[in-house]
């Protein structure tokens, strides 16, 4: 562009332009926002991990036990994280109802989750110690507590972010129900 | 009471804005003296009933009264004053507001000083700024009406963001703001020259002033933006090509290239439709930015006021402005005729290749900062930061300061290359400094020593425009000429050495551990917890030693009540070579043994904003050029009484 810019299609390539911006302003604001980090995964096979056990007495967590034709919840936590104390009874009655519940501890110590277990109760069949957050990185997971619903061919099926509330329950457990 | 004034303030100043812009309608359509002798006084009544509006919020923010739903949820009783009442424009209702108003005050301004345009140029102005005036009124009244009243009245309200309870807040957006509403002028007057076909110096000398305002606040804004992030957000960077700080420096650009072209139309009479066209350009980046900071389509930590719903009101009235704005210009634009010529070695030739290198970094932000967008839109995410912005703006930015120790030295219309003898000075400058850098260290890499070179022979060459001139009779504007160009030679200098030479250390310290950073020796004294008005922290106690010169650093993590929020203070210890930074946080809640402390030596970091200041500083000195000179004149303002 320049000062001799008069008398053909080029005055119109300015308009154009604004037009797609103004289109891409459009269709930004058109798209579902929320302030969560969705998981990229949400489809796809859980990623392959191995966990120790992050509290004496239950077993650590792999990928490997899941997949094996049960669908069951991963629920994401930590002993220091308040809205996971909050969540404690919800996944309580979600266990009541027939899942079967893996959680992955972040940056915890044993005797932490040992205590919060015993405050709180233990829903859980395994837990893994994520000690350095790399499982939950892998997993597109960007904070506590989250909960996964794995299908019985190990595929993530679909990602809760923030604590269960008693809302939460129940299409929780159906959504899991309807998954094979 | 207050708050229904304000309303009806409002109100009114809308109504005066309908019947000015059938005024100014007229002034230009039939050139009727009455009608535009009615325009001045509509104008500036509006101008004053916003300002009133503007004080009632004021005021129903300093006294915290609660039963206005924006004060309820915006503001807390337990806020110090000065941030009850910044907290008054640090949301979105009062953030309009405010825009409003300045825009109003700008429209009574130029219906009352501007004596260099024609009747009907200025009638299409005021029409024109009317019209913007209108859209941001009916956003104000239907959709973000900041008078509402809430009942019951709660008892205490609900607070503002912390990040935000900062004196950067208070003067960081009105900056941008009057930024915003200067080129809002100059679109205004760009519409009128399109309307109207007169493009020539009178409309470029009225036009000035205003992109000299703009471009004074707006350089100010983004250099207090840029300080506030370094210190606030305790990441120790000062720009992050962040959405948001990309939606203030594309206006920026636009604007800067606006400046010098806009020189050429005044003195020359040539680049005509792309003054024009720079004008519009820089008002459609200016609403962009608006739109991107409100309607939160890209993630960004200035999304504190997103909301999807206005974001579709700016959205239209930008599309409604610009476009029609745009259209008029594919129109009209043959019928404005073609400006002088001159040789490519002038002054003309240099600010031509000034605006083409800005014109390409614009090009470069604007892409980098929509192409998430654009791969959003084709299903796939990513996000694009400073490797890009860094990568192919830097060099294009390096050669515009090549091409800025030549420009200024060369006359109007054409030149002979004898002139750049005089380059001499600057040139052995700068190879002093590459030689000296590069022996001395290297190690700080080749981007950042070609930008100290760069600097100097820039701090050198900007003052040759002063040479062989009697100081004295040296116009204003030249001298803010010189101290702008001076500035960025400064501000660049900053930046290279700080991403050059910095050194960063992170440590995990007990209480009276010492550790070093660059020529510095920092012990960690002490971890206690501090109080603060609505915040408790945990404050780190510093001493740093570099030879016999000692100093405490207490840098916080503070914990905010209204709302709940972690935010980092950031302990600044500034000498005259640098700055020592330091950061201190918690390892984890439970281990309260050790602390985590981040430190950074950033040698000449201060320079970044001192040369902003004096960019905005040249600014300013120039702009008190222009405005002196209709003073002088005779009043050519047809509304004005001689």
């Amino acid at each position: 562009m320049g000062p001799g810019m008069k008398r053909n299609w080029l005055i119109w390539i300015p308009l154009a332009a604004f037009a797609f911006i103004g289109g891409l302003f459009l269709y930004g604001l058109m798209q579902p926002k929320d302030d969560y980090v969705r998981s990229g995964l949400i489809g796809k096979p859980l990623p392959s991990f191995e966990l120790p056990a992050a509290v004496e007495g239950i077993p650590g967590l792999s990928s490997a036990d899941f997949a094996d034709g049960k669908p069951r919840m991963l629920n994401v936590f930590a002993s220091w994280c308040l809205p996971c104390k909050a969540e404690a009874p919800f996944l309580e009655q979600i266990k009541e109802r027939g899942v079967e519940i893996h959680a992955i501890a972040i940056r915890d110590k044993p005797e932490d989750v040992a205590a919060f277990l015993a405050e709180h109760g233990n829903p859980f069949v395994r837990i893994g110690a994520d000690a350095d957050m790399l499982v939950q990185l892998k997993l597109g997971s960007s904070g506590v507590p989250e909960t996964y619903l794995i299908d019985g061919k190990g595929n993530i099926i679909h990602q809760h972010i923030g604590d269960i509330r008693g809302e939460h329950v129940a299409p929780l457990v159906e959504k899991l129900k309807a998954a094979k | 009471m207050i708050a229904e004034t304000g309303l009806a303030a409002l109100w009114l100043a809308a109504a005066l804005a309908l019947l000015q812009a059938f005024a100014g309608l007229g002034s230009w359509k039939s050139a009727s003296p009455a009608l535009a002798s009615l325009t001045r006084p509509v104008a500036v009544a509006q101008g004053l009933l916003c300002l009133i509006a503007f004080g009632c919020l004021l005021w129903m923010f300093a006294v915290t009264d609660l039963s206005v739903l924006l004060v309820a949820s915006n503001s807390h009783v337990d806020k110090p004053m000065i941030f009850k009442i910044a907290g008054a424009w640090g949301n979105h209702e009062g953030s309009m507001l405010l825009w409003v108003t300045i825009l109003t005050l700008a429209g009574a301004a130029i219906a009352l000083f501007e004596r260099r345009l024609d009747a009907q140029t200025l009638g299409a102005t005021l029409f024109a700024q009317s019209l913007l005036a209108l859209g941001f009124f009916a956003f104000l009244l239907f959709s973000s009406n900041p008078f509402e009243r809430l009942s019951p009245a709660p008892p205490s309200g609900a607070g503002l963001n912390p990040l935000l309870q900062d004196i950067g807040l208070a003067l960081h957006p009105p900056t941008l703001y009057i930024g915003y509403v200067g080129l809002s002028v100059a679109f205004s007057f760009a519409v009128a020259a399109l309307l109207t076909g007169k493009v020539g110096p009178a409309f470029a000398r009225a036009m000035r002033p205003w992109v000299l305002l703009a471009w004074i606040s707006l350089t100010l804004g983004i250099t207090a933006g840029s300080y506030w992030a370094y210190y606030e957000l305790g990441w120790g960077g000062w720009w992050f090509w962040d959405p948001v700080e990309n939606a203030s420096l594309m206006p920026w650009l636009a604007a800067t290239a606006l400046l010098h072209s806009v020189a050429v139309l005044a003195n020359r009479d040539a680049l005509r439709a792309w003054t024009i066209m720079l004008a519009l350009v820089a008002f459609a980046m200016s609403m962009a930015g608006t739109f991107l900071v409100r309607s939160g389509i890209l993630t960004s930590v200035h999304a504190f006021a997103v909301d999807p719903e206005r974001g579709a009101f700016i959205l239209t009235l930008l599309l409604l402005y610009v476009g029609s704005a745009l259209t008029l210009f594919a129109l009209r634009i043959g019928s404005v005729k073609e400006g002088k010529q001159f040789s490519i070695l002038s002054r003309e030739g240099g600010i031509v290749v000034n605006n083409i290198f800005l014109s390409v970094i614009l090009a470069i932000v604007l892409m980098g900062t929509m192409a998430p967008l654009v791969a959003e839109s084709m299903g796939d995410k990513i996000s694009v930061g400073p490797p890009y912005f860094n990568k192919a703006t830097v060099p294009i930015g390096l050669l515009l300061m090549l091409a800025l120790m030549v420009g200024p030295l060369l006359r109007w219309r054409s030149d002979d290359k004898a002139r750049l003898k005089r380059l001499f000075a600057p040139a052995i400058a700068a190879v002093v400094a590459v030689i000296f850098l590069a022996l001395t260290s290297p190690q700080a890499g080749f981007w950042p020593i070609v930008a100290l070179m760069l600097s100097a022979g820039l701090g050198v060459a900007s003052f040759l425009p002063l040479f062989g001139r009697n100081l004295l009779r040296t116009p204003l504007p030249i001298w803010g000429m010189v101290i702008a160009h001076f500035g960025l030679a400064v501000s660049v200098a900053g930046m290279a050495a700080e991403s050059g030479w910095t050194t960063e250390k992170l440590y995990a310290l007990r209480p009276g551990e010492t550790v070093s950073v660059a020529s510095w020796s920092v012990k960690l004294e002490d971890v206690a917890p501090v109080v603060g008005d609505n915040w408790v922290a945990i404050e780190g106690r510093l001493s740093a030693k570099r030879g016999g010169f000692v100093a405490q650093l207490k840098p916080q993590t503070r914990q905010f009540s209204n709302p709940e929020q972690q935010t980092s203070e950031a302990a600044l210890l500034t000498r005259w070579d640098g700055q020592l930074y330091a950061v201190v946080a918690p390892i984890s809640e439970t281990d309260l043994s050790r602390w985590q402390v981040r430190l950074w030596w950033k040698p000449f970091v201060t320079l970044i904003w001192f040369g902003g200041g004096l960019i905005a500083l040249g600014g300013l000195i120039a702009l008190l050029g222009r405005i002196k000179l209709p003073a002088r004149k005779q009043n050519e303002n047809p509304w004005v009484p001689a």
